[in-house]
């Protein structure tokens, strides 16, 4: 709006009116000033996953602890008593406790918010907003509940008698870059499950599979360079073996694999914002 | 002052086909799907994964308007007619396909009552999540809380989870919240119907009040009684085209008019009516109509004064509804409505499932119209959804029929003044005629 070209209208409303262009095509961006303005409706979203998730549970949030504890037990049992796989010098409870804490979180993230967009079409076709909250909302919803298991397995190293050291502030860190990854895969499945439902029905394999490509019950030194540092292009592979080095102190510490995990988690991330926000604007349309 | 909405020649393709009902089995569904899936694979290998079901209708086609600030506006058509569609562009929902519009001020959009409300919350949480999904900032909802409670009457009941409340509850919190919304342009599509009379009135005098405020409002209704006493100026969308634009009452009394003109090709005198209107969007339509007399089983083309009647409406359903509410009014030719019924007025629950045929019969005693001399009736065929509000078919005009004088000693009486719509019990009194 340009004021000074009616210089004796709009005089009465003391603030200029903010403009909103209708167009059928337009350049795509990410447009992250927006979403920032959404941030309460974010904050909103957030919290209403968080209180509907357990409702009518009888466990309640204790299921965040539950679920990767039941599958650390059996892990324990066939690939670290009978396979006899190796864990980096910890003991096996402990090794598949740190890895499967991050995973749980991953694949909730994944799941919930490759269903998100199409879960809330009854909100996609009544109101506007950043399309974007939805998927990003279900994923920080789950970080209460890693935060929950992030206690089990504190308890577990206690139980072991493993103290973490001070490089435990970096928890934070990989925790930011779990959440970049699962949200760059995350967006990308929510706008393609928009168009094609056929994602519901691959995403069990794909989250089945990409755990065997992640170091959870095995760990990543069973590789040699330069594999390693490939394999790390999986990101997960970097969030779970920092994780593991900050908590734990493996020898997985910043190196070559955080750095490739980190690229690649941001790539997936920004090719996945960038796909969603072209594909958004036929959402109301399909979904 | 530039116009608070200025829209360019917009235009809004929708793509059909397939989705059309089809009936199969589950067999059928299954080899039907892996086939598609083979085709597309192999059509998509080949490199010309073209769709079948490329057809496409326009659901609004070059449409140009300005609305200048302050201005209520009413949007009317039949079903399918692209007015929701128009909504739905303007704030910011859908994309058109072609034109552009400009929207100057902090725009809300009532589209349907209830939007986001989660039935595990309880209504407090609710009026929080709902206020931050309509674009309150958490001060205001906090600011405004206790008049949205207060608005709404269910201050008793705040802390329970909503999926306890009854739909009338349910209602008037959700439209609560969104009453005391404030942007600077509203749009409304049909979401004053909601509730109970009382609070209907509530809603309108509601609307009456923010149109006061110099605020822009836009409001899709089918409802013409609130289309006149809240816009100044109307517009009709026929076929995604704006037909007529004007003042209201002049634009609402043409297209009245021309409703009842397309209705007299309409007439039947076997007792059934069929709907002539395109379905639209509507999932649930009611493609037929027949006036029975109750204790014989017949079709009657008239009705007698007095007589008990009943009406069978048959319907199809395209998609499920869990509170599907079935009206049929009885109007004169000015559309006001004399008698009618409402299934969830009457607590009859009709849930509808996708793919469902069936009829629904109402039944009236004795109806209470009169023989008038120079006026038929009319039907308002209607089905909305209780939970929202929403009308899911409007068969306003279905079908108009007569009422005839009824037999008294063998001679056929007018009972009535003949200009009256109304018949009631009654006698005169004589014995002080003549007084002594």
């Amino acid at each position: 709006m340009a004021p000074s070209a009616h210089p004796t209208q709009g005089v009465e409303r003391a603030s200029i009116l903010p403009e909103f262009w209708i167009e059928s095509e337009g350049a795509v961006r990410i447009n992250a000033r927006e979403i920032w303005d959404y941030r309460e409706l974010l904050y909103f979203f957030v919290w209403r996953d968080i209180k509907v998730r357990y409702k009518q549970t009888v466990l309640g949030a204790t299921w965040a602890i539950v679920q990767p504890v039941a599958t650390m037990l059996v892990f324990t049992l066939f690939f670290g008593k009978i396979a006899k796989l190796p864990s980096d010098g910890l003991p096996y409870p402990v090794f598949a406790l740190s890895g499967l804490i991050v995973w749980t979180f991953f694949s909730n993230a994944l799941t919930q918010s490759s269903a998100s967009v199409v879960g809330s079409a009854s909100l996609i076709t009544k109101i506007y907003f950043p399309r974007l909250i939805i998927p990003i909302a279900s994923v920080l919803a789950g970080v209460v509940d890693f935060m929950i298991a992030f206690v089990a397995l504190l308890g577990l190293m206690v139980w072991y008698r493993i103290a973490p050291s001070t490089q435990v502030v970096w928890v934070p860190a990989f925790l930011i870059l779990a959440v970049i990854s699962s949200l760059g895969v995350g967006i990308w499945m929510a706008a393609l499950n928009v168009k094609y439902r056929d994602v519901h029905h691959v995403l069990p394999f794909v989250v089945q599979f990409w755990m065997l490509a992640t170091p959870i019950v095995y760990p990543s030194s069973m590789l040699r360079e330069p594999w390693r540092t490939l394999y790390a292009l999986n990101p997960m592979v970097g969030v779970v073996e920092g994780m593991r080095w900050a908590v734990l102190r493996t020898d997985t510490g910043p190196g070559p694999m955080i750095i490739a995990s980190s690229a690649a988690a941001l790539a997936i991330f920004v090719s996945g914002a960038y796909y969603f926000r072209r594909a958004e604007a036929g959402f109301a349309d399909v979904v | 002052m530039k116009a608070a909405v200025a829209i360019d020649s917009l235009g809004k393709q929708f793509r059909i086909g397939a989705r059309a009902a089809r009936y199969q089995t589950l067999r059928e569904t299954i080899a039907d799907g892996v086939g598609v899936g083979v085709r597309r694979l192999a059509a998509g290998v080949r490199g010309n994964a073209r769709r079948r079901d490329d057809e496409v209708i326009w659901a609004l086609r070059d449409v140009s308007l300005e609305i200048p600030a302050g201005e209520v506006l009413g949007i009317i058509g039949r079903n399918g007619a692209g007015k929701s569609t128009l909504l739905k562009i303007l704030s910011r929902i859908m994309k058109p396909t072609t034109g552009r519009a400009v929207v100057r001020g902090r725009a809300g959009a009532l589209l349907e009552v209830g939007a986001g409300f989660h039935g595990e919350l309880s209504g407090r949480e609710n009026v929080l999540l709902n206020g931050a999904i309509l674009g309150m900032k958490r001060s205001e909802i906090a600011r405004r809380f206790d008049e949205i409670v207060a608005f709404s009457g269910v201050e008793q009941f705040i802390d329970t989870p909503v999926k306890r409340y009854s739909t009338g509850m349910y209602l008037r919190l959700a439209f609560a919240v969104a009453a005391h919304l404030e942007p600077d342009i509203l749009f409304v599509d049909e979401v004053l119907a909601v509730g109970d009379l009382a609070f209907q009135q509530k809603c309108m005098q509601k609307m009456d009040a923010v149109s006061h405020e110099g605020r822009t409002v836009v409001l899709v209704s089918h409802n013409m009684t609130a289309i006149l006493s809240l816009c100044t100026r109307v517009i009709v969308l026929d076929g995604g085209r704006v037909q007529a634009d004007g003042p209201a009452s002049t634009v609402v009394e043409e297209y009245r008019t021309r409703a009842l003109s397309e209705l007299s090709a309409a007439e039947t005198e076997a007792g059934v009516w069929e709907n002539l209107r395109p379905a639209g969007n509507a999932h649930i339509v009611i493609d037929r109509l027949e006036m029975i007399d109750p204790r014989t089983g017949d079709r009657k083309p008239h009705l007698t004064m007095g007589d008990a009647v009943t009406f069978r409406m048959h319907f199809h359903a395209s998609a499920d509804c869990d509170s599907a509410s079935f009206e049929i009014i009885l109007q004169t030719q000015d559309a006001l409505p004399l008698v009618g019924a409402r299934t969830d007025a009457d607590r009859v629950r009709t849930r509808v499932t996708a793919g469902q045929r069936g009829s629904i019969d109402c039944t009236f005693a004795s109806l209470p119209l009169a023989a008038n001399r120079s006026e038929r009736y009319l039907f308002y065929l209607h089905v909305y959804d209780a939970m929202t509000g929403h009308t899911i078919f409007d068969g306003s005009n279905f079908g108009q029929f007569s009422v005839l004088p009824r037999d008294v000693e063998g001679r056929r009486y007018p009972l009535t003044t003949g200009a009256s719509y109304i018949d009631a019990e009654h006698h005169w009194d004589l014995s002080g005629f003549v007084s002594s």
